[in-house]
């Protein structure tokens, strides 16, 4: 699927990176702590979050993620747009808790990608 | 490359939001010089770790980074509290990290583990009351993933 249809399918709003809306995404992952993120991530493009600061962001790029998703309607702040945009990284809200929001798009074929142990 | 390349920083203790600035300067020089990129990965986490926990821990400090063609080196230095038992510390889990830490997605004795697996090499020189040194190795080409 591509950010396009996760838009559609969360009911999202596109907060940054509109020219990422046709990337193609196979892979994503939901958490609040970013050590988590760090530690078992591997090729997921998509990180599914209720935390909104700039680490966010940072612990996105650090990983070559591509897309983030914030999660129970939250709204980042200026600098977090920002932060994003400079990277190239795409920022999508969505009223939809964590867990629907994980199960919406595993149910539509996103797996949660190769594990790095 | 023929030499190595030599970058150094300071990592401010005073503003969370920019911790990982460093480790992004880096990533993006390791970019632009068309660097292995697992390495480029390997380095940006480990040095990321590193650099929240000078700003979480000790109050900031330095990050020295040079770039050999097969392997980069990391030293981050500080001048906070030291680590009273390094062995502890390194277990996956463990954290004297503050609550407010912890609600901002870090905090979660992730840190120091990370660092140990991303990395090739891992040395700490610490000093209660003196500070910490980490020497941080990573080799590019090479399979540690
Ligand atoms: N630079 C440092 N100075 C002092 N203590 C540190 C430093 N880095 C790590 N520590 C200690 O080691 C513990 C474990 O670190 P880490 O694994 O990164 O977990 P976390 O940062 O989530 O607490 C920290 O909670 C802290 O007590
Ligand atoms: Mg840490």
């Amino acid at each position: 699927m591509t950010v396009r249809d996760i838009i559609s399918i969360l009911n999202a709003e596109i907060i940054a990176g509109e020219d990422c809306c046709e990337q193609e995404i196979k892979t994503a992952c939901g958490s609040d702590m970013m050590s988590d993120v760090l530690a078992y991530v591997k090729e997921q493009s998509v990180l599914l979050t209720g935390l909104i600061n700039p680490q966010v962001v940072r612990t996105a790029d650090m990983m070559d993620m591509i897309c983030i998703i914030f999660v129970r309607g939250k709204m980042p702040e200026a600098g977090i747009i920002e932060l994003a945009t400079e990277r190239g990284i795409a920022l999508l809200r969505t009223n939809l808790g964590m867990f629907e929001a994980c199960g919406l798009l595993y149910t539509n074929g996103l797996s949660g990608g190769v594990i790095n142990e | 490359m023929s030499s190595s390349i030599s970058l150094h920083f300071d990592v401010s203790g005073d503003d969370f939001t920019r911790a990982g600035e460093a480790s992004t300067q880096v990533k993006k020089t390791l970019k632009k010089i068309g660097y292995d990129s697992d390495a480029i990965r390997r380095v940006a986490i480990a040095m990321y770790e590193g650099e929240i926990n000078m700003v979480i821990h000790a109050g900031g400090g330095t990050a020295d980074v040079e770039i050999y063609p097969d392997r980069v080196d990391i030293v981050l230095t500080d001048e906070g509290p030291g680590i009273e038992d390094v062995e502890k510390a390194m277990t996956a889990g463990f954290s004297t990290a503050p609550d407010n830490v912890r609600s901002l997605g870090f905090g979660a004795g992730m840190g120091l583990p990370n660092i140990e697996k991303y990395t090739d090499s891992m040395r700490i020189e610490t000093e209660i009351g003196v500070g910490t040194k980490m020497f941080l190795s990573v080799n590019a080409g090479g399979s540690n993933s």
